[in-house]
């Protein structure tokens, strides 16, 4: 029960609405039977380039390619994809099995066909005592499995989602997550997901495009995004807590002198995660490359962590996740130690990476 | 939080929402239900007690069937012709073209105009020779038609007027239902290959059931309600062809001074009215909700 899924790629893609640039050159590309995410805050363009791979707006510039076929000028209908829509888009009036069925009724598929169809999906996504109901009868989680139902019910070897968990509630979203990245995996379809919560790119995807005010500013896998991001903005978009930002009057360099790292230190922001920071005790064994200190602002409990948040010198915050024992109380000045592997260094300037050698 | 009022107080001030209501409403209607079973008097003979009678001359009335069957045309047609327009009215301008703005002002004009003075605009428009009806025929080299005064012609004339006025209210509330339409609902019709007919039956239509229920409800009881063109244009005629049942008890109460069977037939006129929001509460708490 494989249904082949296409590749997409999308060559500098522009779009305006009015004077307003929102896309500005995107290009990326996936594998049939991939699953992409596009990740950014909101108004970033993610949803608005989901609509223009859809067919449902046009492009300004630049071309969509899908299964190698140039898509400029072919209906929303023909291009051979679905969609799940943020809040779900069920149709008020119909029953679950009209919803579910709606295409097949519009493309006139046979009475047999559509009913196996419709028995196929439905086992799939267990509605099989829902097809009666209306969707104000469903609860949210349900609602969202018809909205899938619908998308897989044609088979389409492409089906596009725009925030399709932002309207559930934390438990649900993670299970909703692994159920359609299980659909992805068995029924080999190309998916591209937009979705503005980092967590759920890291944990969906194969890989992710995160976009910032209508440009992609990086394209890789979740591991790449999270342990080399690529600009400033990654990193403090990917993580949570973000990666803490320092500036290098607060950062003290290993003993051994800054052997590997740029001359103009100045000219660079620290950045480092709150997992990869540790407290530093005086006269107590182990090292650091990297030190900085601060006053204790605020100690969060977590649960397996304690979230401490410390106030440079210079006024800077950063938080440090820690789950020893002893845990520093507020108004405490502590050292805060990492390792070289652990530095993102970036270009004060431009906001992009320098590459840091160990 | 809410401080009990005193008994006292409260009767005070209910005092005059009461009387107003009790003397304008409840008691004219009660009061029509009592002339409705007592003959009319004069100085010399006093009113009696006449039980059924005067519904007995009902029934027998031969204007009285002519007037309800004119009455029951008129709505039947008004009815339906008047949210058709509205709802092509509705989405006409809720679309993308230019001049929107300008299209809702026009399309809803006639509904600011009191209804005497539609009824004078449309009498120049049917003014047999010189209106501007008999103009468009001459043009087409179609022989005039005395739109008010025939026969065949009158009670149609007078549902065009109905139309034209009503439609423009009943586009608000379609523009107002259409906005209302969520868009993914027809992004998601789209893509699945439905067309813009297609989508407007299958989606938008089915969404403004609610609206239909209510617009439909408000133009049958206006369609019972609103005479003001027919004193003005017609009188009822010729020969009773645009008498509305409204029409007729103004008619028998004011031209021929008959009270008692005015009373009598206004008890028919409410029971009717009475029966329609009866059926109207009964399919708007049935149907016309989804959520």
């Amino acid at each position: 029960m494989t249904q082949a899924g296409v590749s997409l790629e999308v060559r500098g893609i522009r779009k305006s609405w009015g004077p307003v640039e929102v896309l500005k050159d995107v290009s990326f590309g996936i594998e049939p039977g991939g699953f992409l995410t596009l990740l950014g805050p909101s108004g970033c363009g993610k949803s608005t380039l989901l609509r223009l791979i859809s067919g449902l707006d046009e492009a300004g510039a630049g071309q969509i390619l899908i299964g190698g076929r140039d898509v400029s000028g072919v209906s929303a209908a023909d291009r051979n994809l679905g969609m799940v829509f943020q809040n779900y888009a069920l149709f008020p009036h119909m029953t679950v099995a009209e919803n579910i069925a709606y295409g097949l009724r519009i493309r006139r598929v046979s009475k047999a066909a559509k009913q196996k169809a419709l028995a196929r999906v439905a086992e799939l996504m267990a509605l099989g005592d829902l097809l009666d109901r209306k969707p104000a009868q469903l609860s949210g989680g349900q609602q969202q499995r018809v909205a899938l139902a619908r998308v897989l019910v044609s088979e389409r070897p492409l089906v596009l989602m725009d925030e399709p968990l932002s309207n559930l509630d934390a438990k649900l979203r993670v299970e909703i997550r692994s159920e359609i990245r299980a659909l992805n995996k068995k029924l080999g379809i190309t998916v591209v997901y937009v979705t503005h919560d980092q967590s759920e790119a890291l944990s969906m995807s194969d890989s992710v495009v995160l976009m910032n005010a209508g440009r992609v500013v990086q394209h890789g896998t979740p591991m790449e995004l999270y342990r080399t991001p690529a600009t400033v903005f990654a990193a403090s978009f990917i993580g949570t807590p973000p990666t803490n930002l320092l500036d290098a009057a607060d950062v003290r360099p290993p003993g051994d002198g800054a052997a590997g790292l740029p001359a103009d230190l100045a000219g660079c922001i620290f950045g480092v995660r709150p997992e990869a920071l540790h407290l530093v005790v005086p006269g107590a064994a182990g090292r650091a490359d990297f030190t900085a200190s601060g006053r204790v602002a605020a100690v969060e409990y977590e649960g397996s962590v304690f979230l401490i948040h410390v106030e440079t010198p210079s006024g800077a915050r950063l938080v440090l996740s820690h789950s020893g024992a002893e845990v520093p109380q507020e108004g405490d000045t502590i050292t805060l130690g990492w390792d070289r592997p652990a530095t993102h260094l970036f270009s004060k300037e431009t906001g992009t990476a320098i590459p840091v050698s160990a | 939080m809410n401080k009990r009022l005193p008994i006292g107080l409260a009767f005070v001030l209910l005092v005059l929402p009461c009387s107003l209501l009790v003397a304008f409403t409840h008691y004219p209607a009660l009061r029509a239900l009592a002339n409705s079973f007592w003959n009319n008097g004069s100085s010399r003979r006093p009113s009696k007690f006449v039980g059924w009678d005067n519904y007995r001359a009902m029934m027998e009335d031969d204007r009285l069937a002519q007037v309800l069957a004119n009455s029951a045309i008129y709505a039947l047609g008004t009815v339906p012709l008047a949210i058709g327009l509205a709802i092509g009215m509705a989405l006409l301008v809720n679309s993308k073209l230019p001049a929107t703005g300008l299209m809702r002002l026009s399309f809803f004009m006639p509904t600011m105009l009191p209804m005497v003075a539609v009824a004078n605009i449309w009498l120049f428009f049917y003014a047999p020779g010189i209106g501007l009806a008999s103009q468009i025929l001459s043009v087409f080299g179609l022989p005039p038609i005395n739109f008010l005064g025939s026969t065949d012609t009158s009670l149609a004339s007078m549902m065009v007027v109905a139309v034209w006025k009503e439609a423009g209210l009943f586009m608000i509330f379609y523009l107002a239902a259409l906005q209302a339409v969520p868009a993914n609902l027809k992004d998601a019709a789209r893509l699945e290959g439905a067309g813009h007919v297609r989508v407007f039956f299958d989606v938008v239509l089915p969404l403004l059931r609610p609206t239909t229920i209510f617009v439909a409800v408000n133009a049958l009881i206006n369609a019972f309600r609103l005479v003001d063109h027919i004193i003005v244009m017609t009188r009822g005629g010729p020969n009773n062809s645009s008498a509305l049942l409204l029409y007729y008890i103004y008619e028998v109460t004011f031209a021929h001074r008959d009270f008692a069977y005015g009373a009598t037939l206004t008890v028919l006129m409410v029971v009717i009215l009475g029966a329609m929001a009866a059926v109207q509460f009964w399919i708007l708490d049935r149907k016309a909700h989804y959520q």
